[in-house]
């Protein structure tokens, strides 16, 4: 029998906060294997986001009255915590947003379209983006007429390093990357990049949504000038995200959404921006879930980001040690835990990844299967699609062996 | 209970291992492409027609045992049928495929295709089975363009 892997979070007292772990799928009990697509919620995130519309629903930041003043300072809190839990300098270099892809297009847009970029200036980004890493900078090249060019991925998943010394030139001006591939599961030298970056004064945006729920993440080690992430895929609600930005580019951006709460003062002819981050808030924010994902930082601060870290390191190598006993299963991406995040994709040699999925999905087993929103990845390996597992704080050894028996029986059906 | 076995019949496996009539055509007089965006299942349709029957079909692709045996399945059914026919399988196949229930008609016109009801227990993989067929039917419509399950 293999070795059992070593894990370092309490599982089975994280599982219990997870109601919908109890339930079953397709009657049998589910192993939900499909973290990097959206995670499951603790019941503290769940009550936290109830609570407020229970006890203290109001809108921010202007009432007069007390539930406005409770509602203003758990949301302006949830803020703070977010801040804290990136080691961002303030809570104003802070962004509430709905998602990782409108954090993009908010840069894309504010930075881009709408402000400093000339035709002729350069974007570099990656081939192993996710789309919403991609698509935006169309918007700009389509819009301004930049250039944008793409450093490529060696057959084991990384970022072939060298080709930013001839990509990068006088005229980049943002260099943009993804800290975690969401299929490859490699982890990029973030820090690295953002270097190379602003040796040509050009910024770097950061595509966290793979990387901040996982692991540690400081942006000044970074030195990233954006980072963007969503609040589902790191245990907290759906229709929240955040852009961290240095104050300075914040400054100089220009904002997206016009109308309440991002102004100063307006008047019929013009009106005048508020300060940052107030600025990029335009409208009612979703406060709900604002409060819900303080309420998902405070869990994750709690189980620490290190151990969170080394338990899916811990996973992802019982996993691959598993995978690489059978026979016609070939995982992507490196071999060396330390490397990569808890993603994992595969394909099988007799089993097209709808196939896999299918029958996983019937053994009560939730994957992903498909481009994974990573169309360019998918065409530069040849492959139509992937099947993909991902792992997160509430699974464990269990969830790999049912997976290992799974693909076994799909090994069965297509032999 | 959903039961694998209503999905990954022997039938089914059998024409996704070994697919019917897959190969290019060069004599054809229609052809079609149909890509399913969601996950790289691609088909191209061929057809020989005169005048209105179909005398033989064939396809090309990539993709998922549900989307191969599909095809492989429909281009051995529709040989030799008139348009008009090939365009009630259709619709019986597609109707069956989504409610999951074949009429006694259904059987006796779909025949071994009948085995395509239990996608029905699977939603998202209708568009798996149906791909070929909405490429049969453009390359019948003589469209031109990439036809697309979305």
């Amino acid at each position: 029998m293999a070795r059992a892997a070593k894990v370092l979070l309490n599982v089975p007292a994280i599982r219990k906060d997870f109601p919908i772990l109890l339930r079953k799928v397709r009657d049998k009990p589910i192993v939900y294997l499909d973290s990097a697509a959206t995670s499951q919620k603790p019941k503290q995130v769940i009550e936290a986001e109830s609570d407020f519309y229970t006890r203290y629903n109001a809108n921010v930041h202007r009432a007069i009255y007390e539930l406005g003043e409770e509602a203003t300072r758990e949301y302006e809190g949830a803020r703070e915590k977010v801040a804290g839990f990136l080691h961002a300098k303030a809570p104003s270099e802070i962004v509430f947003t709905k998602s990782t892809t409108e954090s993009i297009n908010l840069v894309a847009y504010g930075w881009g379209i709408k402000g400093k970029l000339k035709e002729g200036d350069e974007i570099v980004g990656t081939v192993m983006e996710h789309h919403s890493n991609h698509v935006p900078w169309h918007f700009v090249r389509d819009y301004k007429g930049i250039v944008l060019k793409h450093v490529g991925v060696t057959d084991d998943g990384r970022l072939k390093m060298e080709e930013y010394e001839d990509l990068i030139t006088k005229r980049t001006k943002v260099v943009t990357v993804a800290q975690v591939s969401n299929v490859l599961g490699t982890i990029n030298p973030v820090r690295e990049i953002a270097k190379r970056a602003h040796e040509v004064g050009a910024i770097c945006v950061v595509d966290a949504a793979q990387s901040v729920p996982h692991m540690p993440v400081d942006v000044q080690a970074l030195d990233c000038d954006f980072l963007a992430f969503s609040g589902h895929k790191m245990l907290g609600p759906t229709g929240i995200g955040v852009l961290y930005g240095k104050q300075g580019v914040l400054e100089e951006m220009e904002p997206l959404l016009g109308g309440g709460e991002m102004i100063r003062e307006v008047h019929l002819g013009h009106a005048s921006w508020n300060d940052v981050p107030y600025k990029f808030e335009g409208g009612t924010p979703n406060i709900a879930g604002a409060i819900g994902l303080g309420a998902a930082v405070d869990y994750l601060t709690k189980l620490r980001m290190d151990a969170v870290r080394a338990h899916e390191m811990e996973l992802t190598a019982y996993a691959l040690e598993q995978v690489h006993r059978l026979k016609g299963v070939h995982p992507l991406g490196v071999e060396d835990v330390s490397g990569r995040g808890g993603v994992l994709s595969f394909t099988m040699d007799h089993a097209h990844p709808h196939d896999i999925a299918s029958i996983l999905d019937v053994e009560g087993i939730c994957i992903r299967s498909g481009h994974h929103c990573a169309q360019p990845l998918m065409e530069r390996f040849n492959l139509p699609a992937t099947a993909r597992a991902s792992f997160y704080v509430y699974n464990d050894v269990d969830d790999v062996d049912r997976l290992i028996q799974g693909l076994r029986k799909v090994m069965e059906v297509f032999a | 209970m959903t039961d694998l076995r209503e999905l990954y019949q022997e039938v089914i496996l059998d024409h996704s291992r070994k697919p019917r009539n897959f190969r290019e055509m060069a004599e054809a007089t229609r052809t079609a492409v149909g890509n399913n965006p969601l996950c790289g299942d691609r088909v191209t349709v061929y057809l020989r027609m005169d005048g209105d029957r179909v005398i033989d079909a064939s396809f090309q692709g990539q993709g998922c045992a549900i989307s191969k045996s599909s095809a492989s399945m429909m281009t051995d059914a529709v040989k030799g049928k008139t348009r008009a026919e090939a365009d009630e399988m259709f619709e019986r196949f597609h109707r069956m495929v989504t409610s999951g229930v074949p009429s006694p008609d259904d059987v006796a016109i779909l025949g071994k295709l009948a085995v395509f009801a239990g996608v029905s227990e699977f939603p998202i993989r209708v568009k798996c089975a149906s791909l070929a067929w909405h490429t049969l039917r453009a390359a019948l419509e003589a469209q031109t363009q990439i036809v697309s399950t979305e």
